[in-house]
């Protein structure tokens, strides 16, 4: 059965102070029910993407939490909460996706969120997704993490530190006309190229922060969906694994997880990394798109720097990256980024993306969970 | 952190791996099971080479200790071990031949234990003498 995303909503993304947890999963939800324009009464499930509120929070059950607080105590539906780090997201539009696809269910909410401001050290949470025992004990936190895998791929195929920096630059210039965007303002080759190393080759600006947000979208049927839209937004979906520590990879140079995910869901979709027009990729470390552009097929390998180079991936370009921001400029609220992925393909394939609006019949989002032990692809046709 | 520690304490002292004796590989940390063989593997524990060559480091800042270098180094038998490396970051190069030691890594704050591990350093031989 084919699946539609048929409302999306998006909480601001930055540093919310002045917000608690429950407001922000609300905001989006009920911006997503509402451009859906379903009633919450219609809704048969929810998945909820959290990486930690746990360690953020001291709040577990935050899916059936998350349910109540939306009004939706008094119909029972089940919740679920799934986990993938920070692909946490993706991996609840991922179960929200089968749900649908299954027939089990006709409509569903898929959601994520992360409120990481109320505690102190958000890193030390946030590379909890690295191997503990074996990569964390030694003092690799994620950006050092990165950092390795950078350096091999640089040296190896002639990358650039201006390189990264100009990923950073974009999808700053590219989160200027994004409302919901943490850093609307643009920076320039030479303050990121200025900025201090956290692990070399890495610097501060080449790293996305840690934010605070909620993205919320409601999926259903075909047929349900052409009831409520004439531009529902079909979806493929597609989910991978690799070794969580980098020492165990064979090949540091590839993200597994990400070729296979990506295979699967062009398979799913009958397109190919050629038919793309747009991409919403995982750059939690301006690096990682550049290696993303290569795991995805839309370089070979070796020859990302060049897409980032030629302006292939700025809006205006033949395949636009990141023109939300990403989680760079837009920001990263970890659990929330899949799904806030999601919502900046949907709002371009429907033309609602204002000065960020791309010419778009394809897309493609790609969530990943740490240093590439999740991926999760999926691609949007109008 | 204190049991997770101690727990895979002999590993940690020294350089234990696995072998798989099905596939002919080598993991570290030690698995019980062989990716490549699963319930066929057969696994038996060794010792692994305490000495390999640098495959790529970082330089890590703004860290408790740091900047310190952390390495993903590869053993004369090809198995891959990150680690941190004991030496100055400008110290370090591709390719650097190193050998494994043991070091504080840190302490618990309020049960003033004090964690010890694996550290590697600069090949003894190449006119190398560490500080610590
Ligand atoms: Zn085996």
């Amino acid at each position: 059965m084919r699946v539609a995303i048929i409302g999306v909503g998006c909480s601001k993304f930055g540093e919310l102070w002045e917000k608690s947890f429950r407001e922000i999963y609300l905001e989006a939800g009920l911006k997503a029910i509402e451009d859906a324009g379903i009633e919450g009464k219609e809704i048969e499930a929810l998945y909820v993407g959290n990486m930690s509120s746990g360690m953020y929070l001291n709040q577990e059950h935050v899916a059936a939490l998350i349910a109540d607080y939306a009004g939706l105590a008094e119909l029972g539906i089940p919740a679920v909460r799934v986990e993938a780090a920070d692909a946490s997201g993706g991996l609840a539009l991922k179960e929200a996706y089968m749900a649908v696809a299954s027939g089990i269910h006709k409509i569903v909410v898929a959601a994520g969120v992360e409120k990481v401001t109320d505690v102190g050290d958000a890193m030390k949470i946030a590379s909890s997704s690295a191997d503990q025992e074996w990569e964390c004990f030694a003092g690799a936190n994620l950006p050092a993490l990165y950092a390795l895998i950078a350096r091999l791929h640089m040296k190896r195929f002639g990358g650039k530190e201006e390189d990264l920096a100009l990923v950073a630059v974009k999808n700053h210039k590219n989160a200027v006309n994004n409302p919901i965007a943490q850093f609307r303002r643009e920076i320039s080759v030479e303050e990121v190229l200025n900025s201090p190393y956290i692990a070399e080759p890495l610097k501060v600006l080449d790293s996305a922060p840690i934010s605070d947000g909620a993205a919320a979208i409601v999926l259903a049927s075909e047929e349900v969906a052409r009831k409520y839209t004439d531009t529902p937004v079909f979806i493929e979906c597609a989910q991978a694994s690799d070794y969580v520590a980098l020492q165990n990879r064979k090949d540091l140079l590839t993200m597994n997880a990400v070729v296979k995910a990506a295979r699967e869901a062009y398979r799913r979709a009958k397109v190919g990394a050629k038919d793309i027009d747009i991409a919403e990729l995982h750059d939690s470390f301006t690096f990682a798109e550049i290696l993303e552009y290569e795991d995805l097929g839309f370089a070979e390998k070796g020859k990302g720097y060049e897409l980032i180079r030629e302006g292939v991936t700025e809006i205006g370009g033949d395949l636009p990256v990141n023109t939300s921001g990403g989680l760079k400029a837009c920001g990263h609220a970890i659990g929330a980024t899949g799904i806030r992925q999601a919502v900046e393909i949907v709002q371009q394939l429907r033309n609602e993306a204002g000065k960020r609006q791309v010419d778009a019949e394809v897309g493609l989002s790609l969530n990943i969970g740490g240093t590439g032990a999740t991926a999760i692809v999926t691609i949007y046709k109008r | 952190m204190i049991p997770r520690f101690w727990r895979k304490i002999k590993y940690r002292y020294s350089l234990r791996g696995t072998h798989c004796k099905n596939c002919n590989s080598y993991f570290y940390p030690p698995r019980d099971l062989c990716p490549n063989c699963r319930r066929k593997g057969i696994i038996e524990e060794v010792n692994l080479p305490t000495c390999g060559r640098v495959l790529s480091y970082t330089v890590v800042w703004g860290e408790k200790g740091s900047p310190y270098v952390i390495a993903l180094i590869e053993l004369e038998n090809k198995v891959k071990i990150l680690s941190q490396l004991a030496c100055r970051p400008e110290e370090v190069y591709d390719g650097m031949e190193v050998e494994c030691t043991f070091r504080k890594y840190g302490e618990d704050g309020d049960a003033g234990i004090i964690y010890y591990g694996t550290k590697f350093i600069p090949k003894r031989g190449d006119g190398y003498v560490s500080k610590e």
